[in-house]
C-alpha cells in the first residue's frame, strides 16, 4: 500500500501504456475480424479453413511471437508495434469465430424480411446483421480484451515499459509490492475494459433490454 | 471521463504514428533529433540490461546527463547482451552501462581480460565499428561462482579450481545465455577443465539464483560479486585464481556520434566517482532497502556534486 | 524460414537431456498435471453450481476476475512467496502448476457449469418423474447431457495450458519454453521458432487427442457437438458461453 501510494505517476504512466497496447490491437482486430468472419459465415466452404487457422494462431506462445515480429516486419527488437502487431494477430484469432456465429445468430426468417423489404446486400449487413450480431461479437470482445490486458505484460520480458514492468522489476528485487500492484492494476484496467464493452453493447441494442426476459438462459 | 478518452486517442495516434518512423513513443518524449544543431542538441537513448544493478548504473547515467541539458530517454531492462547489442548497433539506443571484460569477451572469446588494462585494450580492439567506449569506472562488479558455506566446508573449497574434481557430482546454476556463451559454461571448461554434472537456466543472478543455491537445485551459480545477497546468505564466492572472469570494471558503451565532448565529459565524471564500494551500498539501497534506482541515481549524483 | 528449418532438422537437438523429445514430454507433464488438478476443482463445482443454481452470481465473477489475473505478474509473486516455503526442486514447480491451474479452471468451470445449466428442464423433469433422487439426476441425466460443453471447457483449458506452459521456462523449469527463453537469452530466432512451431503442433494435437476422446466418451444420442453448438447460437450472450466457446 505505502509503495503504490509513493510510486502514483509512475503506476498511471505504465497503466496508461498498457491500456494503449491493449487497446488498439482489440480494435484494429476487430476491423479485421469483421470481413473475415463474414467471409467465414457467406462461404461454407472457406469456415473450417479460417477458424481453424485463425485458432491455430492463437496458440503461439506470445513471448516468441513478440520476439519473432522484428524478424517478419522489419521493425527495431524494441519497436512496441512488435507487441501491437503480435496482439492484433491474437484478437484476430478469438474474434473470426466469435463474429461468425455472431453472424450466424442472425435468423434466416430476419434476414428474408430484410431481403423482402428490398434492402441491398450492404445495406442489409451494416444495418441488420452486424446490430443483431453485436451481443455476440461483444462477448468475444471481452474475451479478446481481457485476455490482451494479460499478455501485454508478458512484453515487460523484452523491455516494453507497461505494468508488466513492475513484475519484471519486483522479481528481479524480490520485491512482491510492485508485482501484486501491477497484478491489481491489470486486473482493474481489465475490468474497465469489460464494462466498457458491455455498456457499449448495450447502448448499441436497445431492443434486448425490452424483450430480455424472452431470451430466456442468456445471463 | 472524456478527458482521459481522448488522452487515450491522442497516446493511440501518437504510438501509430511515432510506430511508423520506429520511434519509441512509449519512453520519455525526445525532443528534435536532429544532429549538428547546436551545443546541446544531442538527444540519446540510454538502455539496460535485465538486472538491478545495469539499471540503476543506467539511471546513473541518464540523470548525469539530463543534468548537464542533454535531452535524454531511458530504455530499461532490455535482457541479455544477446538482445541489447544488437539494438545498440542499429541505434534503437545509444548508450548502455558495461563491464569491460565480459563485454571484450563476448566480441572475442580469446580476449585477455586478466587485468583492468588488458580488459580496456581487448575492449577497444574488438568493438563494432559506430561503438565506443569512454573512461572505465575503478568500480568492478565481477562475476563469480559462489557455494553455500555448507558446499564450501563440504568440499573444502575455496577456488574455483577446487571445484575441479567434485564438478561432476554439481549442478551449476546461471543466466540461460551461458549454457552456450565461451563467456560460461564452455569457457569455465576450457579454462579450468571444470565439468559439471549438468547445467541449470536460472536468471541473471536474481532470486531464482540465489533461491536454487539455497534450496540445493543447484549447488554452485553465478552471482555478481556486488550481490547484497552473498552476505546475508553468507554464500562463499570462490578465487578466481586464472582470472576466468578477469576485470569487470563499470564502462560506459554509446554510439560514437552521440559522444560529444559535453557527454563525455558527463560520463567520465560518473566514471571517476563510482568506486566499487559505493556501487555495492547503492545496489543494496535498491535491491534490500527496496529504494528507487532513479531516487537512488539521483540522490548520489548530487551528493557528489553531479546532480 | 532457413533458420528454423535449420534448428528443426539439426539431430543435435532431438538428442540428450535437453533434446526436443524430453522437453515435449516435460512439457505434457506440466500440462497433465495441471489439466488433473484444474479438473478436479473446475469440474464438480462448475456441476454443483449448475445443478443447483446457488453461488451463479458469486462464481461468474470470480471466473471472470481469475480470467483478468495476469499470469506472468502471479507466477512471480508465487515463486518468490512460496518458493521459499517449499525448497528442493519443487520450489519452482509448484508455483508453476499452481499458476497453470488458475488459468485452467476458469474455462473448465464455466464449461461444467454451462453444460448442466443448458440440460433441457423437460429431460430433467422426466428423470425425476420417474422417481430418481437429485443426485441421480445430476449423474445419470445432467452429466451425460453437459459432456459436450464440459469436453469443450476442457479443451479450451488443454489449449491455453499448453501455450501457456512455457512461462514455466522463465522461473528454470523445462518443457518447449526453454527454447523460448534461451531462444531469446541468445538471440536463436531458429530455436525461438522452432519452439513456438512445436508448441502449437503440441496444442493441436493435444486438441485432437481431446476430440478423439470426446467421441467415444460422449453418448452418440446427443449428436454432439454440432447441435449444441446450433442452439448455443440463439441465445448466445454472457461472458460464460463466449469463454466456452472462443476456442477449440
Amino acid at each position: 500500500m505505502k509503495w503504490f501510494l509513493g510510486h502514483l505517476p509512475q503506476i498511471g504512466s505504465l497503466l496508461l501504456n498498457h491500456a494503449v497496447l491493449a487497446l488498439i490491437p482489440l480494435v484494429v482486430g476487430l476491423l479485421l475480424a469483421i470481413p473475415l468472419g463474414w467471409l467465414a459465415r457467406r462461404y461454407r466452404l472457406l469456415y473450417t479453413p479460417l477458424i481453424a487457422g485463425t485458432g491455430l494462431l492463437y496458440t503461439i506462445p506470445s513471448l516468441a511471437l513478440f520476439i519473432l515480429m522484428p524478424l517478419i516486419l522489419g521493425t527495431g527488437i524494441l519497436d512496441p508495434l512488435n507487441v501491437v502487431v503480435a496482439l492484433t494477430i491474437y484478437t484476430v484469432a478469438l474474434l473470426v469465430r466469435t463474429v461468425a456465429d455472431g453472424l450466424g445468430s442472425v435468423p434466416d426468417e430476419v434476414l428474408q424480411a430484410a431481403t423482402a423489404m428490398g434492402i441491398g446486400r450492404v445495406r442489409r449487413f451494416f444495418g441488420v446483421e452486424l446490430p443483431l450480431a453485436v451481443p455476440v461479437i461483444s462477448a468475444g470482445l471481452r474475451v479478446a480484451a481481457v485476455s490482451n490486458v494479460s499478455i501485454v505484460s508478458v512484453a515487460a520480458l523484452l523491455g516494453i515499459p507497461q505494468l508488466g514492468s513492475l513484475f519484471t522489476d519486483g522479481f528481479a528485487r524480490d520485491f512482491v509490492d510492485p508485482i501484486v500492484v501491477g497484478i491489481i492494476a491489470c486486473m482493474v484496467l481489465a475490468f474497465a475494459l469489460d464494462l466498457s464493452i458491455l455498456g457499449a453493447s448495450r447502448a448499441l441494442t436497445p431492443w434486448l433490454r425490452t424483450s430480455r426476459p424472452a431470451v430466456g438462459r442468456a445471463a | 471521463m472524456k478527458k482521459h478518452l481522448a488522452l487515450v486517442a491522442a497516446a493511440a495516434a501518437s504510438l501509430t504514428l511515432a510506430a511508423c518512423s520506429s520511434g519509441n513513443p512509449l519512453a520519455s518524449p525526445s525532443a528534435d533529433g536532429s544532429a549538428s544543431g547546436g551545443p546541446s542538441t544531442v538527444s540519446i537513448v540510454v538502455g539496460s540490461a535485465n538486472f538491478p544493478e545495469n539499471e540503476l548504473l543506467a539511471q546513473i547515467y541518464a540523470q548525469a546527463l539530463k543534468a548537464k541539458g542533454v535531452d535524454v530517454s531511458t530504455k530499461l531492462n532490455i535482457g541479455s547482451r544477446e538482445t541489447y547489442l544488437p539494438a545498440l548497433k542499429n541505434g534503437e539506443i545509444n548508450l548502455l552501462p558495461e563491464y569491460t571484460g565480459a563485454l571484450a569477451r563476448y566480441l572475442n572469446s580469446d580476449a585477455d581480460i586478466s587485468t583492468t588494462d588488458a580488459a580496456l585494450a581487448s575492449l577497444k580492439s574488438a568493438l563494432p565499428e559506430n561503438l565506443t567506449v569512454l573512461d572505465p569506472s575503478p568500480a568492478q562488479d565481477n562475476d563469480s561462482i559462489t557455494v553455500t558455506r555448507a558446499t564450501a566446508d563440504q568440499y573444502n573449497l575455496k577456488t574455483i579450481e577446487d571445484l575441479v574434481p567434485h564438478a561432476p557430482q554439481l549442478v551449476l546454476g546461471g543466466p540461460p545465455e551461458w549454457k552456450n556463451r565461451s563467456y560460461g559454461v564452455p569457457g569455465l571448461e576450457k579454462t579450468y577443465g571444470l565439468k559439471f554434472k549438468s547445467f541449470k537456466a536460472l536468471d541473471t543472478a536474481g532470486p531464482l539464483t540465489v533461491q536454487a543455491l539455497k534450496n540445493g537445485q543447484v549447488q554452485a551459480a553465478n552471482l555478481f560479486t556486488t550481490d547484497p545477497a552473498i552476505k546475508a546468505n553468507d554464500f562463499v564466492s570462490l578465487t578466481d585464481t586464472k582470472s576466468f572472469f578477469g576485470s569487470q570494471n563499470v564502462i560506459p558503451v554509446i554510439t560514437k556520434e552521440k559522444a560529444t565532448p559535453e557527454v563525455t565529459g558527463a560520463l567520465n565524471a560518473v566514471s571517476a566517482k563510482l568506486d566499487t564500494d559505493t556501487l555495492a551500498t547503492l545496489v543494496s539501497k535498491v535491491v534490500t532497502d527496496k529504494e528507487d534506482a532513479d531516487q537512488v541515481a539521483g540522490d548520489w549524483l548530487k551528493s557528489v556534486g553531479l546532480g | 524460414m532457413n533458420l528454423l528449418w535449420d534448428w528443426l532438422s539439426d539431430p543435435a537437438n532431438w538428442d540428450g537431456p535437453y533434446g526436443i523429445p524430453v522437453r515435449v514430454v516435460e512439457h505434457l507433464g506440466y500440462s497433465a498435471v495441471t489439466l488433473v488438478l484444474a479438473a478436479l476443482i473446475g469440474i464438480p463445482l462448475g456441476l454443483w453450481i449448475g445443478h443447483t443454481g446457488r453461488g451463479r452470481v458469486l462464481v461468474v465473477n470470480l471466473v471472470n476476475g481469475m480470467r483478468s489475473v495476469p499470469t506472468l505478474g502471479l507466477l512471480f509473486v508465487a515463486v518468490l512467496v512460496v518458493g521459499p516455503l517449499l525448497g528442493g526442486d519443487i520450489a519452482f514447480l509448484v508455483p508453476s502448476i499452481f499458476v497453470l491451474v488458475v488459468l485452467a479452471v476458469p474455462p473448465i468451470l464455466a464449461g461444467a457449469y454451462a453444460g448442466v445449466e443448458g440440460v433441457d428442464p423437460g429431460a430433467r423433469d422426466a428423470a425425476r418423474g420417474m422417481g430418481m433422487r437429485p443426485a441421480e439426476v445430476l449423474v445419470r441425466v445432467e452429466v451425460p447431457c453437459a459432456m459436450p460443453l464440459i469436453f469443450s471447457g476442457l479443451r479450451s483449458a488443454a489449449l491455453q495450458v499448453v501455450a501457456t506452459a512455457t512461462l514455466a521456462a522463465s522461473v528454470s523449469l523445462g518443457g518447449l519454453g526453454r527454447f523460448l527463453i534461451d531462444g531469446q537469452a541468445y538471440r536463436d530466432y531458429g530455436q525461438m521458432a522452432g519452439g513456438a512451431l512445436l508448441v502449437a503442433a503440441l496444442a493441436m494435437l493435444v486438441d485432437l487427442v481431446f476430440a478423439g476422446v470426446q467421441r467415444l466418451v460422449v453418448s452418440p444420442g446427443l449428436s454432439p457437438v454440432r447441435a449444441t453448438r446450433r442452439d448455443r447460437r440463439r441465445q448466445p450472450t454472457g461472458v460464460l458461453d463466449a469463454a466456452v466457446a472462443h476456442q477449440t
